[in-house]
């Protein structure tokens, strides 16, 4: 059933074993299935299964560079120096080399290996792209679907996941009594949490829980430093083993790879630090708006193409202290059902009514909103004040972008109020980083407010809100977060400031656009190579958060270690954050990343997805073979094109080495 | 002929027909049932009937909508109501005292140092920030805070749960929850976000909340999203609290046991005044309550060591359920925290929203916040010269002013300062001319070299309304000396008068 034809199977037996053969130096055939079987559950990190090239071994040989505590590394290392070479005493090891011939020292080796573990260096100038809409209209996602044997024994896993945990606490809680007392009311005082609710994250999330909150030192770039840790009990309680992993970093929000501890960014934020100290230590509208703050609001205003705009030191708390700024009693928000859950918690405490619309179905919306504007307002039927329709640009769960121009056709019909969340799209997408507004070349000037934060694409904390000036004014006399909120700290100001100079180019001119467009090319290079693969992944093809569909539970842990192994982190998410079949690995691009990276990605991806058997798109949302390079066609007509030519869809299932050989050559090509 | 041929046909049919149903399983059962069922009993197979006619009838009626009172309208309609419907605009425009409170802001250029440069050129004494022990120019907190940016980089890039929890955050938890004596901490990336998530992680619906009249906005935020049944007592009675607990106990005598809190904060941000702990932690033992404790003003200046109220005022830590405090205060880091027992900070891991579904906290603001800790905890003669001044600054202030009284603790380096309630009478002050005025003694010690600031309060949408009195908000520092401190409290109360007095 998961495949059904023959050409489909033998697609994909050769690119598992020559993928294996060639790639690696360890064969992972997976003859037996009993060894499959150890393999998918034994928790040993296997490190010999990487692809040993050249570059890789580079990266390694990087990477035990930085497993050394971070803070005073470099004095640390200091007695290793004096011991290989007898000339390199220097202690400074950001000093340049002073000679010009003097090939480079083990510090500046050093120095080059920590600066490409946060940033790796362009690899090929063709490595870049610059994320737009295309034109023509914003095509609905397409949600491609596994086989009906893929759901059914995603379903009966969770009944299963759930009888086992029903007997286990049968007897657990006659047998081991004491660990059921915190569910139970003692002596007068109900349970802090009920045996029901808890129900969930007993049993099922437990199993699960060395997947998530994995601790980790150092910068969260292009590399990530996990430190190792291990448990007794069956993921109750963790201890660090004291050692740490240094991995490809697939799981930060850190869109065009501003993570860096040294740098132009860095350099500015010492300086401010040194300056200003570290905080206002005041509320904004108390005595803590220094002229920092000004002038990044400025900039954030100019950034996002509106006159004004204010900032806050959470991007939650934004969200959750403008809504009743913004709307009452008496008003409506219609809002995504995705929606992120600070929208939901400032929504619910604005008081106003709200609704949902089916995620980006903006017929749903239509029919919402005339249905709103006919009826009014529930048992009255007086009209509504207002209606503010809240979207995301960039949803962090889906990768899909929000349909900004019939989300602005509308607006124009229906006279509600547009807010865009911009947590994961400013910064993200668009030819010059500035959301989806730029994406789609529209004007600012249509959406009424542009929330934002400034944690993701810009390395730092905090969120923005840009509006007109006069909303602006008001809204800083009657926000919450202005009046309790504690003030943005100056040092995360100065990391904001100096990435938006880079971004608009201000600053080393070339820099920020590099940034950009190599964002651009990785989301799409690394779309392109999963769909081809065969995977299932939601959203739009320039989303730099790919999620890759993994239905059964048990695929999800396994799918984590698989890569932990392969020495990448990324995020696994469930039941409840996504559906209960769609359980995913979740991909954030990063403008750091190299394309020799994705590759490596790609090949992990490829050995994981056949042991796990995660291969079952059927071919609808793209990565079919083009038919030959001279006949094809514009991008724009591309779909048409296909449907036209090919009506059967045949399920994509390509070699590895065929994805990677192909990859940046199709990648500015409709992904679809 | 054609009719022999169609009945050929027809058998034919029925013939395969009879053929297929005879191959599903179960089809003799069927046909037994049916059989024997007529046989015996031709009226049960009459009301069978009836009843498979029911459903059929019942499956194509047209559809119905649940919702109440919804009008009937032709598409035209609709589309005429659409073009007539006119919307308020988003955002109003400002009142006058929102104008004022836009124009008034300062803003500092420079550092926030006990003296400050301002916009406007001037450098004044900064009795506005809670900068109380001016950590804030200490030159080795920053230099930790440079260590820590050279190794870390600025932001997290991640919630605490995808790969943001880094070993700085595991270890400021692990020094708060020791400075404090907790089991365990749980830090956030925001103070003011902290306790309104954390109250609804733990109170839902159907659960009981009794909280102080005079609790802070976020608190009440925290309440009004969970949605629980919520008492209030008068502001710091306990007397009143007893009644309510009492009410509430007696009440909910009969019905299934719920979850039951205690909100309150140690030093009142509204207010200034201190808790007595130990009368509340008498009342939450005997009529079983849990304690939520507001800390956000005390923690790091109460106490010996700065530990809050706990320490002042010699109770256990571990007495109160949870302790939720402020790391961006005095602490000059960022982001807040709650300390309780494991299954406390393990619960809010999971499901508290401000937690689960933000960044983390930056690293160099996670070292900060470890750093001052450990200063304070090794220097208490930094909190016994900070009460020092305060009591300074207090008797230039409270007892010598006919205009103002402050009803700060003694201990509180934030003196609140009211208008005495006579001086409002006397001159018909509104609450909004309150305002006015004090923004005018402000103004009047900004031009003599004070930089003080306006309790600043906001109205919510939540009742029953909270009125916060307008007050004025000096926030005494062991950066200036005690003469200084002794000056800028007389410009304050020149200001105070001169502003006052002239008014009529």
């Amino acid at each position: 059933m998961p495949r059904r034809s023959a050409s489909t199977s033998s697609a994909n037996d050769p690119s598992n074993t020559s993928s294996s053969i060639g790639k690696s130096g360890i064969s992972v055939k997976a003859s037996s299935k009993a060894n499959r079987l150890s393999q998918l559950f034994s928790t040993s990190p296997r490190t010999k299964a990487e692809p040993q090239t050249a570059r890789a071994a580079l990266q390694n040989a990087s990477g035990t560079n930085t497993v050394a505590p971070p803070i005073s590394s470099a004095s640390l290392s200091l007695p290793t120096i004096s011991l290989s070479t007898a000339t390199a005493d220097n202690p400074n090891m950001n000093e340049p080399p002073t000679t010009l011939f003097q090939p480079p020292s083990p510090e500046e080796a050093r120095r080059l290996a920590k600066q490409h573990a946060q940033f790796g260096p362009l690899g090929h100038p063709s490595h870049r792209y610059s994320s737009r809409h295309p034109g023509g209209p914003f095509p609905e996602p397409v949600m491609d679907e596994p086989p009906y044997y893929y759901l059914i024994t995603t379903y009966i896993s969770y009944l299963i996941l759930i009888a086992f945990g029903h007997v286990r606490d049968f007897f657990g809680k006659r047998f081991r009594e004491e660990n059921y007392r915190h569910l139970k009311p003692r002596n007068g005082y109900a349970a802090l949490n009920s045996d029901f609710d808890n129900f969930y994250v007993r049993r099922l999330k437990q199993r699960i829980n060395d997947c998530f909150e994995r601790p980790i030192t150092g910068v969260p770039g292009r590399y990530i430093t996990l430190i190792d840790r291990a448990t007794d009990d069956h993921n109750k309680s963790f201890y660090l083993t004291g050692t740490t992993t240094d991995t490809l970093n697939l799981s930060s929000y850190n869109y065009l790879g501003f993570a860096q501890s040294e740098g132009p960014c860095a350099d500015i934020t010492e300086e401010t630090i040194r300056k200003y100290g570290i905080t206002p230590v005041s509320t904004r509208a108390e005595v803590g708006t220094q002229d920092l703050h000004v002038e990044l609001e400025d900039l954030v205003a100019n950034f996002t193409g509106k006159e004004a705009s204010m900032v806050f030191s959470m991007g939650f708390g934004t969200n959750a202290n403008i809504f009743p700024a913004l709307v009452s009693k008496g008003c409506l928000i219609i809002s995504d059902e995705l929606n992120h859950a600070s929208i939901r918690f400032g929504s619910r405490l604005s008081g106003a009514s709200i609704t949902m619309f089916r995620h980006n179905d903006m017929r749903d919306l239509e029919a919402k909103l005339r249905e709103a504007i006919s009826q009014g307002q529930p048992r009255t039927h007086r009209p509504w004040k207002k209606i503010l329709v809240v979207v995301e640009g960039l949803y962090s769960m889906e990768g899909s972008m929000c349909n900004l121009p019939s989300l602005i056709a509308l607006k124009k019909r229906y006279k509600f109020y547009l807010f865009v969340d911009e947590a994961h799209s400013i910064g993200a997408v668009g030819p010059h980083g500035r959301g989806v507004c730029d994406y789609f070349g529209i004007d600012t000037k249509e959406v009424d407010i542009l929330m934002g934060t400034l944690t993701k694409s810009f390395g730092a904390n905090g969120g923005y809100i840009a509006a007109d000036k006069a909303m602006i004014d008001k809204l800083k006399a009657i926000n919450s977060g202005m009046f309790y909120g504690e003030s943005t700290s100056p040092a995360v100001i100065a990391q904001i400031i100096s990435a938006l100079r880079l971004i608009n180019g201000e600053l080393i001119p070339g820099q920020g656009e590099e940034r950009l467009q190599r964002l651009a090319f990785n989301s799409r290079y690394l779309r392109l190579g999963l769909k081809r693969l065969g995977f299932i992944v939601y959203g739009h093809d320039d989303s730099p958060i790919i999620p890759v569909l993994l239905f059964n539970p048990a695929k999800m842990p396994a799918f984590s270690h698989e890569m932990l192994k392969r020495k990448i982190s990324v995020v696994i998410v469930g039941y409840p954050a996504t559906p209960l079949v769609s359980s995913r690995a979740r991909f954030c691009v990063s403008a750091a990343h190299t394309k020799e990276d994705l590759d490596r990605i790609l090949v992990a991806c490829d050995e994981i997805g056949n042991s796990l058997q995660l291969k079952f798109s059927t071919g609808v949302a793209g990565g079919a073979i083009p038919v030959s390079d001279d006949m094809a066609p514009p991008p724009e007509k591309e779909v048409q094109w296909r449907q036209k030519r090919n009506p059967r869809i045949v399920p994509p299932r390509w070699r590895i080495e065929d994805v990677i050989r192909r990859g940046v050559q199709d990648v500015k090509t409709t992904l679809y | 002929m054609d009719v022999q041929e169609t009945q050929r046909l027809l058998s034919e049919y029925l013939h395969e027909l009879a053929n297929l149903f005879h191959r599903v399983p179960g089809s003799a059962i069927f046909l037994r049932y049916v059989k024997s069922s007529y046989q015996n009993d031709p009226i049960r197979s009459a009301v069978e009937l009836f009843l498979f006619l029911f459903a059929v009838r019942y499956l194509l009626a047209p559809k119905y909508s649940t919702k109440p009172g919804v009008v009937q309208l032709s598409e035209d309609e609709i589309d005429d109501l659409v073009d007539e419907w006119a919307p308020e605009p988003l955002v109003g425009k400002p009142t006058s005292l929102e104008e004022m409170e836009i124009e008034k802001r300062t803003v500092i250029v420079g550092p926030v140092g006990p003296k400050s440069k301002l916009s406007n050129g001037r450098t004044v004494m900064n009795l506005g920030s809670y900068n109380f022990y001016n950590f804030n120019t200490n030159e080795s907190i920053k230099e930790k805070a440079i260590q820590t940016l050279r190794n870390y980089g600025v932001g997290p890039c991640g919630p605490r749960g995808f790969y943001g929890t880094q070993d700085v955050h595991m270890k400021t938890e692990a020094d708060v929850a020791s400075f404090l004596g907790t089991a365990s901490c749980i830090i956030y990336s925001q103070a003011f976000s902290t306790i309104s998530s954390v109250i609804p992680a733990f109170s839902k619906r159907g659960d009981i909340i009794v909280a102080d009249k005079g609790v802070n906005f976020a608190i009440r935020k925290g309440i009004q999203i969970s949605r629980s049944m919520v008492r209030w007592y008068e502001h710091n009675d306990m007397e009143d609290l007893e009644r309510v607990l009492a009410k509430v106990t007696k009440e909910q005598a009969r019905k299934p046991l719920t979850r039951r809190f205690i909100i309150t904060e140690g030093l009142f941000e509204s207010y200034g005044d201190m808790l007595d702990l130990p009368k509340i932690i008498e009342l939450k033992l005997k009529y079983k309550f849990r304690l939520i404790l507001d800390e956000s003003s005390s923690f790091g200046v109460l106490g010996r060591t700065g530990r809050g109220i706990t320490e002042h005022q010699n109770v256990d830590a571990a007495e109160v359920d949870m302790i939720v405090g402020s790391l961006a205060g005095p602490l000059v880091a960022g982001g807040g925290f709650c300390a309780g027992s494991e299954e406390i900070v393990h619960h809010q891991r999971i499901s508290a929203a401000a937690y689960t579904f933000s960044a983390a906290l930056p690293a160099l603001l996670s070292t900060t916040a470890s750093a001052t800790i450990n200063v304070l905890q090794n220097s208490p003669e930094t909190i016994s010269q900070l009460r020092d001044l305060t009591k300074v600054m207090w008797s230039q202030l409270d007892p010598r002013s006919d205009w103002v009284y402050c009803t700060s603790a003694p201990e509180n380096p934030i003196m609140i300062l009211v208008l005495k309630p006579e001086v409002v009478a006397a001159k018909r002050l509104s609450p909004e001319d309150q305002q006015f005025v004090l923004q005018d003694v402000v103004d009047e010690c900004l031009a003599n070299g004070v930089l003080i600031t306006r309790l600043k309060s906001l109205d919510d949408n939540f009742e029953p309304k909270q009125k916060v009195s307008a007050a004025l908000k000096v926030c005494v520092t062991i950066g200036l000396t005690k003469k200084e401190i002794e000056k800028s409290g007389t410009i304050i109360r020149h200001a105070i008068t001169k502003v006052l007095s002239k008014r009529k």
